[in-house]
């Protein structure tokens, strides 16, 4: 078993990249889903027209 | 739906398999010893950036043809897939290069033509991070989409383009048939990471075009949303 941790190495480097690639995609996908939601909602705001006041 | 339900369990279970055939399921290489092993996740991550690199090429000459931001968000999430798995064939490379040339990193030329193409590449990223978001970006960065996939048959032909004796990658590799299933399994659990990946990416990058054209509404009540 030798050189056993240049195997480790590159295993653990490609779980790691594929790891912090992916979780930057979550935090992303978050971070455009709440923007949408609030620029959706802002839109509609402001294409209703204003309420009557009695 | 394909993408959010189905084809993350492929994922994972292909990854669960080829995890299984590499680690138990092999022998160990009689020359190379262990350290060979990497090599099944290696060429795959190699053939997979060539794959993103090619949807680079095709997706930027359908955005010049046709100038729909389809094609320039496929040329987008597969530039940042190449990169992705170029890093990881960059990383893995030189841990198997070490134990068995005895260096980490030789500028020979199939190792050198790959670090050129990787830079390519992460220069195109650079260009549609730090560009403004306006249609001259998306033009200058589909010319260096289509000028820096002329690269890539360089790297693959690069062992028989340059004499044996300037490099220290083989030019065949005769595989056991143990070894071929390994490295066909690692194969379809790479491609499938690689397709979901470029789903997920391409979802995001039609949420970020739906942001902007919301934006640009907003600003000119005119302009339309699609």
């Amino acid at each position: 078993m030798e050189n056993l941790q240049y195997l480790f190495a590159a295993y653990t480097a490609i779980w790691v990249i594929l790891f912090l690639y992916i979780s930057r995609l979550h935090r992303r996908e978050r971070f455009l889903a709440s923007e949408l939601e609030a620029l959706r909602a802002e839109t509609t705001a402001t294409a209703q027209p204003p309420a009557e006041t009695a | 739906m394909i993408a959010r339900m189905l084809l993350p369990s492929l994922v994972f279970a292909s990854m669960c398999a080829a995890l299984y055939a590499v680690f138990i399921y092999v022998p160990t290489e009689k020359e190379m010893g262990v350290v060979q092993r990497i090599f099944y996740f290696h060429v795959p991550a190699a053939i997979s950036a060539f794959i993103a690199f090619f949807l680079v090429f095709v997706g930027s000459i359908q955005y010049l043809r046709t100038r729909t931001e389809l094609w320039d968000r496929l040329a987008r999430c597969a530039a940042e897939l190449g990169v992705l798995f170029s890093v990881i064939v960059l990383v893995t490379g030189p841990l198997w290069a070490r134990p068995i040339w005895g260096v980490y990193w030789h500028w020979e030329p199939r190792l050198t033509s790959m670090l050129i193409l990787f830079t390519i590449y992460l220069a195109y990223l650079m260009v549609r991070s730090y560009g403004q978001p306006t249609p001259q970006t998306q033009r200058f960065a589909a010319v260096l989409g289509i000028l820096g996939f002329v690269n890539v048959p360089l790297v693959y032909y690069s062992v028989h383009l340059w004499s044996p004796e300037q490099q220290l990658h083989p030019r065949n590799v005769a595989l056991q048939p143990e070894m071929q299933l390994t490295l066909y399994i690692c194969f379809a659990a790479i491609f499938l990471l690689f397709w979901y990946l470029l789903c997920r990416c391409l979802r995001l990058e039609r949420i970020a075009d739906e942001i902007t054209a919301l934006r640009r509404h907003r600003t000119m009540p005119g302009a339309s949303t699609n």
